[in-house]
């Protein structure tokens, strides 16, 4: 599996051959479209994370010591978001992705999706990626 | 007739770029913009006679002083009140209902009721909840049909002599539905029942005469009409005012203090604890100036225009259902289009330049009653154009084509 910082880079370049800001967006559409659903049994309110406007569900199980993540949302331009934080950090070890950041978001150019301002849910859903991470590096030890 | 282009020069704020495009600003529903007279009247005062009021002796404290309370004053004549103490000044429309809520912990009792509508604002919901649970009182709530109009026979039904107090927003922030508030008058006060209206998304678009009405209470946002953030008004009669206790305890609203005993000032310094935001308050009465000076009447009839010519535009989008459609209508449109989340419409929209709110407008028991998640509102004012319409008619068609 590659390495978080590798996928990152490797997101950035992609984004780096669009021009403007309607090309990110039609590919986050894009995104959006093509991510794997959700197995219904974990698409429920206890794994919802509030996020004022569109909601988002995130769930976690951790196989052969990485931490495979689901997710969705009701909106298609946040589940693009949660295509690409997946693409990072699902299928990581629970270390890798406690150390790493999110600041690829914002040399894409799609900074304000994760601005605390933005009333969208994914700001709570990268807090909730990490704590089960947390939670599952607990349990390897 | 409207001067569209000496109006926009008033609002230096509309020359703004957003993302490279010139900003078209359609979330007057939850602030309206302020023109530079108004503005400047605050940076007069905080220049010029910067001081507290109703305690000083020094030249400044009076300048401060007589402006506040010219500002009442016309704030009193815009509304027709009776007395220039029946206006209070507040920080805005919740706050202007908490506190006639909050008095009415000490007037309601187990099993009287309160009214209020589906289409409400939280702000008209919430303070009313924590008084029925203070109280014991209990919450009913009058209908509305499908096209988000109040079901005025289920009012009659009922309202009745439990009922003591009736809530009501004159016009709905989500809907734009203006709400026939002389019919609810009329029932509630046949049954000595006080009647609360929220009037913040009434007040810039529509001529209130609270004597006329035979209004009780009336609560205004200065933010909403043409004034600066964190000033408001409550209208209240004075007999009820009267019957209210203070709600807040501090400088400005005794009579005398001692340990053993405090005597409260009289209206309006009883619900004026502590020194109120002096350069809105005044800036607010400049506000009410300059819609004054265009013309309430000029003002409906250039709004109406907008609001029939974006919803003739905007339903020739094929799969957009617009909710709330009262014949009796503020210039609100909201809507939605089929299968797209109004956050993804508004994303794109704010990349055009575009302002509007998505969301649940903070009422979500219409969102409910529409079961849907939320909508997307585009709300006009004097300042905005038929091009600007076109413009955002155009942009929500592109965004759908990459949406759907």
């Amino acid at each position: 599996m590659k390495k978080i910082a590798s996928i990152q880079e490797e997101i950035i370049d992609e984004f780096n051959l669009f021009d403007d800001w309607m090309q990110r967006y039609e590919y986050m559409i894009e995104l959006g479209k093509s991510l794997p659903i959700i197995d219904s049994k974990n698409k429920i309110d206890d794994n919802i994370i509030n996020g004022c406007q569109s909601k988002v569900w995130v769930y976690a199980e951790l196989k052969e010591n990485k931490v495979i993540y689901t997710a969705d949302s009701d909106a298609i331009i946040t589940k693009g978001i949660i295509a690409l934080l997946l693409r990072v950090f699902s299928n990581q070890h629970p270390s890798d992705i406690l150390m790493a950041d999110t600041s690829f978001i914002d040399k894409i150019g799609l900074k304000e999706h994760l601005s605390p301002t933005r009333a969208n849910g994914l700001l709570s859903m990268v807090k909730q990626l990490k704590m089960y991470a947390v939670a599952y590096q607990t349990q390897l030890k | 007739m409207i001067d569209i282009k000496k109006i926009r020069n008033d609002f230096p704020i509309l020359n703004r770029k957003i993302n490279g495009n010139q900003l078209i600003y359609f979330d007057n529903a939850a602030t309206s913009q302020t023109p530079k007279v108004v503005v400047d009247e605050i940076a007069n005062y905080y220049y010029n006679y910067n001081s507290n009021i109703h305690r000083g002796v020094h030249k400044l404290s009076q300048e401060a002083t007589d402006a506040y309370e010219k500002s009442r004053k016309i704030l009193q004549n815009n509304f027709n009140a009776k007395y220039d103490h029946e206006v209070i000044f507040t920080s805005g429309s919740t706050h202007g209902i908490n506190l006639v809520a909050s008095g009415y912990a000490n007037i309601l009792k187990k099993g009287d009721e309160i009214i209020l509508s589906t289409m409400e604002h939280h702000s008209n919901i919430v303070p009313w909840q924590m008084l029925c649970e203070k109280t014991g009182a209990k919450l009913r709530v009058a209908p509305m049909d499908t096209n988000g109009v109040l079901i005025m026979e289920e009012y009659s039904k009922i309202c009745n002599k439990k009922t003591k107090l009736v809530v009501i927003s004159h016009v709905s922030n989500a809907l734009g539905t203006i709400n026939p508030i002389e019919s609810i008058l009329s029932i509630a006060h046949s049954n000595n029942a006080v009647v609360l209206i929220d009037g913040a998304q009434a007040a810039p678009h529509i001529k209130i005469d609270v004597q006329d009405l035979d209004i009780d209470f009336y609560v205004v946002s200065g933010h909403k009409l043409m004034g600066p953030t964190g000033v408001g008004i409550l209208y209240g009669k004075e007999r009820l005012l009267n019957l209210l206790p203070p709600y807040q305890g501090g400088g400005e609203m005794i009579d005398q203090v001692t340990f053993e005993k405090t005597t409260y000032a009289g209206l309006p310094h009883k619900f004026e604890a502590g020194t109120p935001n002096i350069a809105g308050g005044i800036a607010l009465g400049k506000a009410v100036e300059y819609i004054n000076e265009i013309g309430y009447e000029t003002i409906a009839k250039y709004e109406d225009s907008l609001l029939k010519y974006a919803t003739s535009e905007l339903l020739k989008i094929e799969g957009l259902k617009i909710y709330g459609e009262s014949k009796n209508k503020t210039a609100v449109i909201s809507f939605n289009i089929k299968s797209i989340h109004p956050y993804d419409l508004g994303t794109i929209l704010d990349k055009l330049g575009i302002a509007v709110r998505t969301g649940h407008h903070c009422a979500q028991p219409i969102m409910d009653f529409f079961e849907i998640p939320g909508t997307i509102r585009a709300s006009f004012s004097f300042y905005n154009t038929k091009q600007e319409i076109d413009f955002m008619v155009e942009s929500i068609k592109r965004a759908k084509a990459m949406l759907v």
